[in-house]
C-alpha cells in the first residue's frame, strides 16, 4: 500500500490514519517493529516531524510502544489490534449501507444484493 | 529544553534607496529543526528577508538575531546559503568547487558532497560552462546541503529544475540536513513542497501576512496551504481591481 495524501485535511492526520490501517490489516504485526521516523518520512515524502506527530497519536491510542532500546514496536496487547480493527470494519459497513439506501435500497435488499454479489465467481 | 530561537526578527525593515519599502516592520521567530516555507508572490519580500539573515543587505531599521547574534563572521559559519543565482566562476570544474568549500567551510563533508554527486550521476570534471542550468543548481545544491550547518538559507532552490530533479531536491532536503538544523526555503511553488514543510511564514507587501504550521492551517480552512493563499490572493486582486467587476 502507498501512502495516499489529499489536500483537504491535515497530514498527520491522514498518515495516522494510514498508519493504524497497516497496523489493523497486520502488515505491521502486533509486538512488531515499525520502521525509524526518518524511513517512514522518507517513504512518504513527507516532513520528519509530521511523521512524529503521527506516530505519537497512534501511541496515544495505545497502538504502539516506544521502548528506550527497542525503538517503536506495534502493541502485543491484541485486544486494542481488533478493537481498531473493528471500528474500521464499521465504517466501511455504514458506507455501504449508506451508499444503498441512497440509491433506494431497503436494508435487507442491501444485505442480499452483497450476499448474492459475493457468490458470483 | 528553553534554547534560544534560532532566528529573532524585531521591527525588521528595509528601505531601499528609490524609497521602496521591502520589508516593513517584520517580527518573526524561527525555532530549531524545522523546515520553513518563505512564500509569497513576487515582490513581497522574500529575497530581501533572505539577504538580510545572510548579511548581505543592512537593515534599514530593526534587529535580526540568528543563534543569538547579530549578522558577522559567526552567523556566517553556521549559515548554509543557496542564493537565487550561479555566483561561481564558470571554468571552474565540480571537482574545483568541492576544493573550495572544503577550504572555506569547516562544517563541509567531501564525503557526502561526493556521493550525492555519484548518485546525481554528475561528473567531477565537468567545467560548469558546460552544464545545463539545472545540473548547476544540482551541483549548487549539493554543496550547500554538504555542510552541517544549523540554518540553511535556500533563495528558490526548486525553480530552475524539471519535477524529477525537484523531487530529488525535496528528498535530499528531507534526508540529508542536519537534524538540529532549519531550513527556510522561498518559493511561490507551493503545492509541490507542502508536504516536506513543517510551517509557512507567508510575506505581502514586505510585512507578515501568516505564521503557522501547514496543519494547522488545513485544519482550520480546510484546504491545502496552496489553495488557501490562492484564495487569499484572488480576493485580494478583486477588491484591489477598479471595481468595474
Amino acid at each position: 500500500m502507498q501512502w495516499n495524501l489529499t489536500e483537504d485535511r491535515p497530514i498527520y492526520l491522514q498518515l495516522a490514519e494510514q498508519l493504524t490501517q497497516r497496523i489493523a490489516s497486520g502488515r505491521y504485526p502486533s509486538g512488531g517493529r515499525i520502521p525509524p521516523v526518518r524511513d517512514l518520512a522518507a517513504e512518504a515524502g513527507v516532513n520528519p516531524n509530521t511523521m512524529q506527530r503521527a506516530l505519537s497519536q497512534l501511541e496515544q491510542e495505545g497502538l504502539i510502544v516506544t521502548n528506550r532500546t527497542a525503538g517503536r514496536t506495534v502493541t502485543e496487547d491484541t485486544s486494542i489490534i481488533s478493537a481498531v480493527r473493528e471500528r474500521l470494519a464499521q465504517t466501511h459497513i455504514d458506507q455501504y449501507f449508506f451508499q444503498m439506501t441512497t440509491l433506494g435500497y431497503g436494508t435487507q435488499e442491501a444485505i442480499d444484493l452483497l450476499v448474492k454479489r459475493r457468490n458470483t465467481p | 529544553m528553553t534554547q534560544t530561537p534560532l532566528v529573532q526578527l524585531q521591527q525588521l525593515t528595509k528601505q531601499y534607496e528609490k524609497g521602496k519599502v521591502a520589508l516593513d516592520h517584520l517580527d518573526l521567530t524561527l525555532c530549531r529543526g524545522r523546515t520553513i516555507g518563505l512564500l509569497g508572490p513576487n515582490g513581497s519580500g522574500k529575497t530581501t528577508l533572505i539577504k538580510l539573515l545572510c548579511g548581505l543587505l543592512q537593515p534599514s531599521f530593526g534587529t535580526i538575531r540568528i543563534d543569538g547574534q547579530a549578522p558577522g563572521v559567526y552567523t556566517k559559519s553556521i549559515i548554509s546559503y543557496l542564493p537565487d543565482q550561479i555566483y561561481f566562476p564558470l571554468w571552474m570544474k565540480t571537482t574545483d568547487l568541492i576544493d573550495f568549500f572544503a577550504d572555506f567551510y569547516t562544517d563541509f563533508s567531501r564525503q557526502k558532497a561526493l556521493s550525492m554527486l555519484d548518485t546525481l550521476s554528475i561528473p567531477l570534471q565537468q567545467r560548469l560552462k558546460n552544464m545545463s542550468k539545472g545540473t548547476l543548481e544540482k551541483v549548487q545544491l549539493v554543496l550547500v546541503m554538504s555542510r552541517q550547518a544549523q540554518f540553511y538559507l535556500m533563495d528558490e532552490p526548486i525553480a530552475g529544475v524539471d519535477p524529477a530533479a525537484r523531487d530529488f531536491i525535496l528528498n535530499t532536503i528531507l534526508t540529508n540536513y542536519n537534524e538540529e538544523g532549519t531550513v527556510l526555503l522561498s518559493t511561490h511553488l507551493i503545492g509541490d513542497i507542502e508536504r516536506v514543510l513543517d510551517e509557512v511564514v507567508f510575506l505581502q507587501n514586505g510585512r507578515l501576512l501568516r505564521h503557522d504550521t501547514v496543519d494547522q492551517i488545513r485544519e482550520q480552512e480546510g484546504m491545502s496551504v496552496d489553495r488557501y493563499f490562492r484564495e487569499q490572493f484572488r480576493t485580494e486582486a478583486l477588491v484591489g481591481g477598479n471595481g468595474r467587476w
